[in-house]
Order: C-alpha cells, then sequence, then structure tokens
C-alpha cells in the first residue's frame, strides 16, 4: 500500500510541474476555497438553523483572515499565483493574485462579515432553511474567485457561481416583486455572459490560449485586427456587468426587491466584478486595445458619470435611487479606466474600495429605514431624524462619502482621478466628475431631506409628525444598527486617514502597469526571460 | 400515469437504475462514464419513482433532503482538492492509492474518483430537488 502521485506504470507527463509547493501557496486557494466549503456544510446542515450563523461568521472571519494574509504577502513578496493539479500554467488552471485582485477580495470579505452580522437583524426562520447564509458564502466564493483566477474562462466559470448564488439570494422571500427583479437581472446577465462566452471563443481562437499571462504574452504576436473586434466584445460583456451607461436597467430594476441585507451585498460586490475584468482585459490582456477604444469608455463614462446622479434624483423608491447612485460610482470608476494612466487607474482601484465600502453601508442604513418607515417609498416617509438621530447621522455621513466631500472617504479616490484627468490634459473627464459630485450630492440630500429632514409625509400633512414610524425592535438594534453604525465609523476613520488607501490604491496600479510581474509569477521569472 | 403495471414495476426499475448509475459512475475514470451522467441516471431513477409512488414517499425513503445530498457532493469534490496539501502538491492535484487485494487484484483509489463521487451527488441531489418539485406541483394540482 503506497501513495504515489501517479498512477503506475505511467511517465510524469511533461506538462507537469516538478518539486514540491510549500503550504503557505495555499493562501491563494484559501480564500476561494473555504467559503466554497463552509456553504457545502451549511447546505448539509439545513435542519440547523441554530448552526447556520455562527458557523458562517466563523468561517468569514477564516476567510477575512486567509484575505488579509494573501494580501500582505502579495505586498510583500509579489504577485503570488498557483496553477491547479500540478500541472504547467497555460495547461493548468491558474490562480493568480496581484495587489489588485487581492486589495479586491480581502474588501470583499470584510463586507460579507459585516453583512452577515446584519442578516441576523431580519432573517426568517423560513429563510434560513432555504440556505440564505450557505448562498452568501457561495457569492462570496464566486466573488472572490472572479477576482483571484488567472484564467479567462475559469473567470467565466466564477461568473456563473456568482449568477446562481444572487439569483437564490434575489428571489428566497418569494414575493412578486422579487420574482419581477429576478427575471430583469437575470435576463440582462445572462446575455452578458453569453457575449463574455463568445469573446472567449474567438480569444481561443485567436491566440490559442486561455490563460491570462499567455494571453498577455502572445496577444503582441496576433496581427489580426479581429482581436479589436473581441475587445470590444469583453467590453460590452463587462460593463454590462458593470451596469454601465445605456446597459445599465437592470440595475435599478432588481436591486430594490431582495432584503435589503442582499441589496447592501450586490452594490458592494456584483459590480465591482465587471469593473474589474474590464481593467484585466484592457490593460492586461489585450493592452493595445485600450487606446482604439479610449473614446468609446470616454463617453460611456461621462454618460454614466452624469446621468446616473439624474435618475438617482428621478426616483421615490430609496432603494432604486440607490441603485442609480452605485452606477455613478461606476461611471468614476469608468472615468479612471478611459483615462488609463496608473495615476487614472490609482483612482479607480480607490474609487472601488470606496464604492464597496460606502454602497455596502448605505443599503443597510436604508434597510433600518425600511424597518421603521414600513416603506422604501420616500413619499411615505419623513421624521426619521426625531425618530432615530443617529441614524440620520449615519445616512448623511455616506451620502458625503458618496459624493465625495472632504474629509470623508469618498474625497480622495475623486481627488486623484481628477488629478490624473489633468495630468492628460483631459479637462472635459474633470468637469464631468465633479459634476457628478454635485448631481450625486444633490440626489443624496435630497433623499436625507424626504427621509430624516421633513416632519411627516409628503403633502399637506408634511409638517406634522408621523405617526406610521416605529421604533426599530431590540433586535434590529443589536444585529442592525450596531454592523452598520461600525461599518460607517470605519469609513469615517478610513477618510481621516488615507494613508492606507493611498498605499493600497497605488501599489494595486503600479501592479496592473508592470504585468511582467504578474506574467513571470506565472510562468516562472526565468521562463519568460527566455522568450 | 398510474398503472397497477408501472406501480409494480417502478421501485425494481429504479433499484436497477441507481445499480447501473454506480456502475457508470465508477467505470467513469477510464471509460464513457462518470459522475454526471452516473447522477443523471439516478436522479431519473428517483424522479420514476416519484410518479409511481407519490413525492412523499420518495422524500421518505431518501432520508436527507436532495440539496442537502448536493451539498454532499460540493463537499466532497472540495475534499478531494484538500487532499494534496498533504503532499506537497497544489490544489486539485491527483493522487492515486493502490490497494492489493487478498486475491491479487488492485484496488485503485484515487482523488479524481472522489471528486466525481462528489459530482455524482451534486448532481442526483439538485436534478431530483427540481424533479419531486415538479411533480409536486403536478400532484396538488
Amino acid at each position: 500500500m503506497a501513495v504515489s502521485s501517479t498512477p503506475k506504470n505511467l511517465e510524469l507527463p511533461p506538462a507537469m510541474i516538478e518539486g514540491a509547493t510549500a503550504a503557505a501557496d495555499w493562501l491563494i486557494v484559501w480564500p476561494v476555497a473555504l467559503p466554497m466549503i463552509g456553504a457545502a456544510i451549511l447546505v448539509m446542515a439545513r435542519k440547523r438553523p441554530e448552526w447556520q450563523a455562527p458557523f458562517a461568521f466563523t468561517i468569514l472571519l477564516a476567510t477575512l483572515v486567509a484575505n488579509f494574509m494573501l494580501y500582505m504577502r502579495v505586498q510583500g513578496e509579489g504577485p503570488l499565483t498557483m496553477t491547479m493539479g500540478n500541472w504547467l500554467p497555460p495547461y493548468g488552471i491558474s490562480l493568480a493574485a496581484d495587489s489588485l485582485s487581492a486589495l479586491f477580495s480581502l474588501v470583499s470579505a470584510f463586507i460579507m462579515l459585516v453583512v452577515i452580522l446584519f442578516v441576523q437583524s431580519e432573517i426568517e426562520v423560513r429563510e434560513n432553511k432555504f440556505g440564505y447564509h450557505p448562498l452568501l458564502l457561495l457569492l462570496l466564493a464566486g466573488v472572490s474567485g472572479g477576482f483571484l483566477t488567472g484564467d479567462l474562462f475559469n473567470l467565466y466559470v466564477w461568473f456563473e457561481v456568482m449568477l446562481i448564488a444572487s439569483f437564490g439570494l434575489l428571489i428566497i422571500g418569494g414575493r412578486k416583486i422579487q420574482l419581477d427583479g429576478a427575471v430583469k437581472y437575470g435576463f440582462l446577465n445572462f446575455l452578458a455572459t453569453t457575449f463574455f462566452l463568445i469573446a472567449i471563443g474567438f480569444t481561443y481562437g485567436l491566440v490559442g490560449t486561455l490563460n491570462m499571462a499567455d494571453i498577455a504574452l502572445k496577444v503582441p504576436q496576433v496581427e489580426s485586427g479581429a482581436i479589436y473586434a473581441v475587445a470590444a466584445l469583453f467590453f460590452l460583456a463587462f460593463a454590462m456587468k458593470a451596469a454601465a451607461f445605456p446597459l445599465n436597467s437592470w440595475l435599478p430594476a432588481s436591486y430594490h426587491a431582495p432584503d435589503p441585507a442582499v441589496s447592501a451585498v450586490f452594490a458592494g460586490l456584483l459590480t465591482k466584478v465587471g469593473v474589474y475584468a474590464l481593467v484585466r482585459t484592457h490593460l492586461l490582456l489585450i493592452p493595445q486595445s485600450h487606446a482604439y477604444l479610449q473614446l468609446l469608455i470616454e463617453i460611456i463614462a461621462g454618460f454614466t458619470l452624469v446621468l446616473a446622479p439624474l435618475g438617482a434624483m428621478a426616483q421615490t423608491n430609496a432603494r432604486r435611487a440607490l441603485g442609480f447612485l452605485v452606477i455613478g460610482g461606476i461611471g468614476a470608476m469608468m472615468a479612471g479606466l478611459a483615462i488609463g494612466t496608473p495615476t487614472g487607474i490609482f483612482g479607480l482601484a480607490t474609487y472601488a474600495v470606496n464604492s464597496m465600502l460606502v454602497m455596502t453601508a448605505l443599503y443597510l442604513v436604508v434597510g433600518l429605514v425600511e424597518r421603521m418607515g414600513g416603506t422604501s417609498d420616500i413619499r411615505k416617509l419623513g421624521g426619521l431624524y426625531r425618530a432615530n438621530s443617529w441614524l440620520s447621522i449615519m445616512f448623511i455621513t455616506l451620502v458625503f462619502a458618496v459624493a465625495g466631500l472632504p474629509p470623508l472617504l469618498g474625497f480622495w479616490p475623486k481627488m486623484v482621478l481628477v488629478q490624473a484627468g489633468i495630468e492628460m490634459s483631459n479637462y472635459w473627464m474633470v468637469s464631468l466628475i465633479l459634476l457628478n459630485s454635485i448631481l450625486t450630492s444633490i440626489a443624496g440630500t435630497r433623499l436625507w431631506a424626504h427621509i430624516f429632514w421633513r416632519d411627516g409625509r409628503e403633502g399637506v400633512n408634511s409638517e406634522q409628525i408621523n405617526t406610521r414610524i416605529r421604533p426599530l425592535p431590540p433586535r434590529a438594534k443589536v444585529w442592525g444598527l450596531w454592523p452598520a453604525g461600525m461599518l460607517v465609523a470605519f469609513i469615517f476613520v478610513a477618510g481621516l486617514v488615507p494613508q492606507p488607501l493611498f498605499k493600497a490604491g497605488a501599489t494595486a496600479a503600479f501592479a496592473v502597469y508592470d504585468p511582467g510581474e504578474y506574467v513571470g509569477a506565472v510562468f516562472g521569472r526565468e521562463a519568460v526571460a527566455q522568450e | 400515469m398510474n398503472t397497477v403495471i408501472f406501480r409494480t414495476i417502478a421501485p425494481f426499475l429504479a433499484a436497477l437504475m441507481i445499480l447501473f448509475s454506480v456502475f457508470v459512475l465508477l467505470r467513469g475514470h477510464n471509460e464513457p462514464g462518470g459522475g454526471f451522467i452516473g447522477g443523471l441516471i439516478a436522479a431519473s431513477a428517483i424522479a420514476i419513482y416519484g410518479i409511481a409512488a407519490g413525492v412523499n414517499e420518495v422524500r421518505k425513503a431518501l432520508v436527507f433532503h436532495p440539496i442537502a445530498v448536493a451539498g454532499l457532493g460540493v463537499f466532497l469534490a472540495t475534499l478531494a482538492g484538500f487532499m494534496s496539501l498533504f503532499v506537497d502538491a497544489p490544489f486539485l492535484k491527483g493522487l492515486w492509492l493502490f490497494l492489493e487485494l487478498s486475491d491479487g487484484t488492485e484496488l485503485a483509489l484515487s482523488t479524481p474518483l472522489l471528486f466525481d463521487i462528489g459530482v455524482y451527488f451534486v448532481v442526483v441531489g439538485a436534478i431530483s430537488a427540481i424533479a419531486l418539485e415538479l411533480e409536486e406541483d403536478e400532484e396538488t394540482r
């Protein structure tokens, strides 16, 4: 009886890696595998609702620690990769983490940890049985997998994992509005995934590989102009996933349908994977396509920046309005991509972190508002300042953070983006980014004025005290107000002390602009030097 | 569909199909077959039994909820990937364990087999969950 790594009488194929893999390199697997296995265990324990929350919390805590260790490792020693199943890189599927992907993965795990606490304030026993916690874990596995994978087809698989998990979370209450939202969300996302898959097929036909590092190496030798068409197809697919104008309609149509905690996760995480994929395809995989598509990206970024906050102003449903603010953030990130210099990507990375944290917190706060007012229709709300002043302070802080007013977190990324625009003498982009800030603050403060400032409901009774507002139940105070409050406090402090964010964003931008490091990490540095 | 002939034959048919699905699963490593197709065969066995005997009967016979079975599948498949942690190899590395049986035949156990069993359970669980849900709708109509 002997354990061997190869079947008997079989020579070691030349495509296998020789030598051992250190257990420390497994760091890149844990952020994906931990939530995955946690979800599997929780699905098996579906008859034990009392185990779900503590177990999910423990798994998420471990995932956060793993992500943090991975991030520190990547910061210290450069990109970390592992190719599955001991195969050599272009044959095996690689996971690859550089500063950008490790940063996004870390923030995602942090957000999920906060949300899993918030979930305890609103979850029903029935929902628990249908797999609320496993689906949240699976969603995190999909998001982290999308950030950490180094293979295009594998990225598609993680998009699917995300889609399935988010589908389940969207419909888990079974209300009519949820099914309506799920159809719109599902249709447009499936369409985007199909475009993505077609683009993958063309890429394989043109370049002959789907490993991202390998594509980056081989694309310069592709002479066919068709590579630009493939890049445009990728752009279409990922812009749809990121909800950039004019493909944004699915987001506000679906994000207000599920439980507030679920829409908070969606707003924080899902669209950012699309943005991340855009950065990867247009700056690492097919870098020549960036100059080619730059005008298009600029136009789309400009429209998204301006029209999204205008859309938010037109909404009377608080969560739908927030959906438009998420899209406005996507516009700012697209502006960073359009500018495309290291400073631009620096702005993009920091803005993405800001948007993940702030949008999640906003949805959580609005979830509590809905609990108190019994509706998300801002015409029927009002007078919440009197009922819960803490909530109103949190909300206005977050609105200013989204708009980018100093000294809050959102100010710093916008400053970097403006600086990037000025460096490139792209004054159009600069003015649109600033216009977005003004419009966003108008849209946000309008929400605040309606929900909190006004005494009562809209109409003749607006001066009278709103009697429909109920105080938060104790459970919502402990599990709802506290996690949301801690997140807002974190955002506030991070805005006052922006150095860590700056450092993280700068290293991420540097990593994107030095693909040699990334490619070298996947293939081994000597092998690349020989080519 | 509720004829006497069908109701009499369905349990035997289902048992036979499940046996066959295990055979397909095990032969899958080197020959056509495997966890996915095996799982489909087993799920159709469960669906047939459900049509004949009623969904409640099947749920009782299965003991575990189909979705929990699918969870077990994901768990086993992930576990197969983690085995290589102990031999200093990357995630999902294929490992083999050859057992010499008393009559001289060799039994090859491997992590790909464990992974395939995981796939089998995922497919059985997911497909039969859907099938049973649909049949339940049919019954209550």
